[in-house]
């Protein structure tokens, strides 16, 4: 069983700040099935189409019968403990500044045997349930927790490695006056953040649901407009020293493509919100994010962005919106790759149309904010990097996944929708 | 007694045993090391390196370097040429291929060689970049390299056969006690079984005294016919038998035996001989709990009793069972690939009666053995040699 973890003391600013490392990161390129797999919470094995047997680690062939048709699938997660050890020695400075590491050899039912990380509370002999999980480099890894929930489950040391849980930690979300970003605010602190910066633009204009804002304890509203260099700088000047994750809820949301519209500066004023709102963003709070990603208990943890699932996929109807949302999500993989020295995760979370009143003339379903909030939380607490917020942007992902090109004649064939 | 239908390695005989005296790191490079054995293969024979016609080289440090950079590197002019990287079973390997060659006649002489330098970062290299499987699936779990591997290996045997770590501590006690005969041998302090049992631990059930140190260092040893030898005037040791085995029992859960046990009927038809007829054993021990269970699949005692095998012998120079009479990697050091020769090299002069203090009164018939890599979760290259010495 395991102690719950104890809230962190203040920061001395006296002591030097541990630099972050990362964990062995070199793999084959076949293992990066895993990464794909883990980043999205799915747990697969290669399968072999010929004889059906599993296979681990990552191989070209089936070892049963040397079939190439290896394809990775989802694969049942139960396994039985049997055999751990203790690395108190190791030969990474990762896992020597970690040590004591348990690690064990887990025989899973439908067959292979994996080396994998322990929960503590695994036991030898006993059954365990496996998952694919990124570490602070970003690769997959195989983690065995026990099969039933134990106390104190989420504060195990190892596996708060993999994950980017916001008990403890304090939280900027970015834009406050959004549904979805009230409704973060909400499941953060409920879900064991210290502290909840709300970023709000323009302060002097009214602030739907403010008194109650204020009213909660750990939950501090700060001026924050993304698109104004200055006023982010300001801001980071102030608290980026203590943003552990930082909830990118930035929304700009306007309908219309290319032909409907009459000149740039609706184009103009998406752009300056959502992508250079996020490069203002990044270069204020990115830095000192990937500088404390080793900080201790409230460690720099996580950068999430709530993007609309357009952004992998042109919706005419909203077409500018989704190229916006586009140029952001490939800012979020400069991002991702920029902020990984740190051990920082950069989780994107893909929404259909959201229940608010941008997207008013939308028929149903469209996403509620509360439960855009709890996918946020779900996916820092399980470590995930990719999610799909919601029916619409589960839909368009298996359909992208199954052809792109009728996904886009598809949403252009409704385009005035 | 099973019989063989392997053709015999008749007429072909080793000599010359080499072994650079090791020391714990070296600024120098592999083919430094490499290059001093070959000098002293030719020195110890009283031949020309011209007369060198075939070489066998294993090194985990030579990169890029296989053994074809080698020729040229040391002017030599070879008709065979092989690059083992089989890490612990290199030796076996070496030879057996090297036998054959010279059976056939396709060469006359073989260098067989290992040696790997040990600069003070490139056990950590070695270790990153084992293996495809290991770098996936094994390296990024704790950086505990081969330690915590066979720590789970290690664990799981104990608890199937209920070895405890005494009976584990006897051979790395003995081990050091031959160590001390053995000027070469890097650890000069004497052991005792409560210094084994108290040593921090490493990766449980690993403590410290279960591991080898990396070092540098390099053996080798010479392959002919005997007609070549007697031509030379070498003394030299007959080839009795050999087995090699890799990737065997795939289905064990957790590996519990090597690939010995598959063949060891046969490594004893071939050379004619029963297990207790040998007088001088040298197995592979990265760790002592896998010469324990070389004990067993070695047919010295059968499956789950190697415990009792080692709590019933006397395991040093002068004992019931003469094991590991160098000191072993456990105690001389393990230099890379040097390693897997460590105990060849040591039973080709144990059976030439040229040990010197580690020498095994009469010892005519000597066994050994190969280990090597972890591939992922069981060590997967497996062998063992017996070889006669001229007075048998």
């Amino acid at each position: 069983m395991i102690d719950p973890i104890e809230p962190p003391p203040r920061k001395n600013p006296l002591i030097r700040t541990r630099l972050p490392t990362s964990p062995p990161k070199a793999r084959s390129r076949t293992s990066h099935a895993f990464t794909r797999a883990a980043a999205e919470g799915r747990f697969v094995l290669q399968r072999c189409g010929s004889c059906g047997t599993y296979c681990y680690p990552a191989r070209e062939a089936c070892p049963c019968c040397l079939s190439s048709a290896v394809a990775f699938v989802d694969a049942p997660r139960r396994g039985t403990l049997l055999s751990e050890t203790t690395v108190r020695v190791p030969s990474d400075v990762y896992f020597r500044e970690r040590a004591p590491w348990r690690v064990g050899l887990v025989k899973m039912e439908c067959g292979p045997i994996i080396v994998a990380h322990l929960h503590a509370d695994c036991e030898e002999s006993a059954g365990v349930k496996m998952s694919f999980q990124l570490d602070r480099s970003g690769q997959a890894v195989a983690f065995a927790s026990p099969e039933k929930e134990t106390p104190n489950m989420s504060d195990d040391r190892q596996w708060r490695e993999m994950t980017a849980d916001p008990k403890f930690r304090r939280v900027l979300v970015t834009n406050g006056r959004s549904a979805v970003g009230q409704e973060a605010v909400a499941a953060l602190k409920s879900a064991g953040a210290k502290t909840v910066f709300v970023g709000v633009a323009e302060p002097w204009k009214p602030l739907a649901g403010e008194k109650l804002l204020r009213a909660q304890e750990g939950i501090e509203i700060v001026p924050l407009d993304v698109a104004d260099e200055k006023s982010t700088m300001d801001l980071a000047a102030d608290i980026g020293g203590k943003v552990d994750i930082l909830v990118n809820t930035t929304e700009y949301i306007r309908s219309g493509g290319l032909l409907d519209r009459r000149g740039t500066s609706v184009a103009r004023d998406e752009i300056d919100q959502a992508y250079l709102g996020f490069i203002n963003l990044a270069q204020a709070f990115g830095p000192g994010m990937r500088m404390r990603g080793a900080d201790g208990v409230n460690n720099s943890a996580a950068w999430v962005n709530v993007l609309s699932v357009y952004a992998l996929v042109n919706w005419p109807a909203f077409g500018a919106y989704s190229a916006s949302q586009a140029g952001c999500l490939s800012l979020s993989h400069s991002l991702r790759a920029e902020l990984r020295p740190g051990g920082v995760k950069v989780i994107n979370l893909f929404t259909g149309p959201i229940d608010i009143e941008w997207f008013q003339t939308v028929p149903p379903p469209k996403v509620a904010p509360r439960a855009v909030a709890t996918a946020v939380v779900s996916a820092l607490q399980n470590g995930l990097e990719e999610v799909y917020a919601g029916d619409v942007a589960e839909e368009i992902r298996q359909r992208l996944a199954a052809n792109p090109k009728a996904v886009e004649r598809e949403l252009g064939g409704r385009y005035r929708s | 007694m099973q019989s063989s239908t392997r053709t015999p390695y008749e007429g072909i005989v080793m000599a010359a045993p080499v072994t650079i005296p090791y020391v714990r790191y070296s600024i120098e490079s592999a083919q430094w090391w490499i290059g001093r054995a070959l000098g002293a293969l030719v020195a110890q024979a009283g031949i020309r390196p011209s007369d060198i016609d075939g070489l066998s080289v294993s090194s985990f440090t030579m990169g890029p370097d296989s053994a074809i950079g080698l020729t040229q590197h040391f002017g030599l002019c070879v008709r065979w040429l092989d690059t083992i990287p089989l890490g612990g079973a290199s030796a076996v390997a070496a030879l057996r291929r090297a036998a054959r060659a010279v059976q056939a006649r396709d060469v006359d002489i073989v260098a067989c060689v290992a040696g790997d330098t040990n600069h003070v970062d490139s056990f950590r290299h070695t270790l990153e970049n084992f293996s495809r499987f290991n770098q996936d699936a094994v390296y990024p779990y704790g950086a505990g390299g081969a330690n915590a591997s066979f720590a789970l290996i290690a664990r799981h045997y104990m608890r199937t056969y209920g070895v405890k770590r005494e009976d584990v501590g006897k051979i790395a006690v003995a081990q050091r006690a031959n160590a001390l005969r053995n000027p070469n041998a890097l650890m000069k302090a004497p052991l005792t079984l409560e210094q084994y049992l108290s040593a921090r631990p490493i990766s449980d059930p690993i403590h410290l005294f279960d591991c080898v140190m990396p070092c540098a260092g390099a053996e080798a040893f010479l392959v002919m016919r005997d007609e070549t030898a007697t031509a030379l005037k070498l003394p030299a040791a007959r080839l009795l038998s050999t087995i090699e085995r890799h990737n065997a029992f795939g289905h064990d859960a957790v590996q519990l035996r090597g690939g010995w046990a598959m063949d060891v009927g046969e490594l004893y038809a071939m050379a004619g001989v029963r297990a207790d007829d040998l007088d001088v054993v040298q197995t592979y021990d990265d760790y002592p709990v896998i010469s324990m269970m070389q004990f067993e699949d070695l047919g010295f005692c059968k499956k789950g009793e190697g415990a009792d095998f080692v709590r019933s012998h006397d395991l040093t120079i002068d004992g019931s069972f003469p094991h590991n009479t160098s000191g072993g990697q456990l105690s001389v050091g393990q230099a890379g690939a040097g390693g897997a020769y460590l105990g060849m090299v040591e039973a080709l002069r144990q059976v030439l009666g040229t040990a010197g203090p580690t020498q095994v009164e009469n010892a005519r018939l000597g066994l050994a053995s190969g280990f090597g890599m972890i591939n992922y979760d069981r060590g997967l290259a497996s062998g063992a040699a017996i070889i006669a010495g001229p007075s048998r």
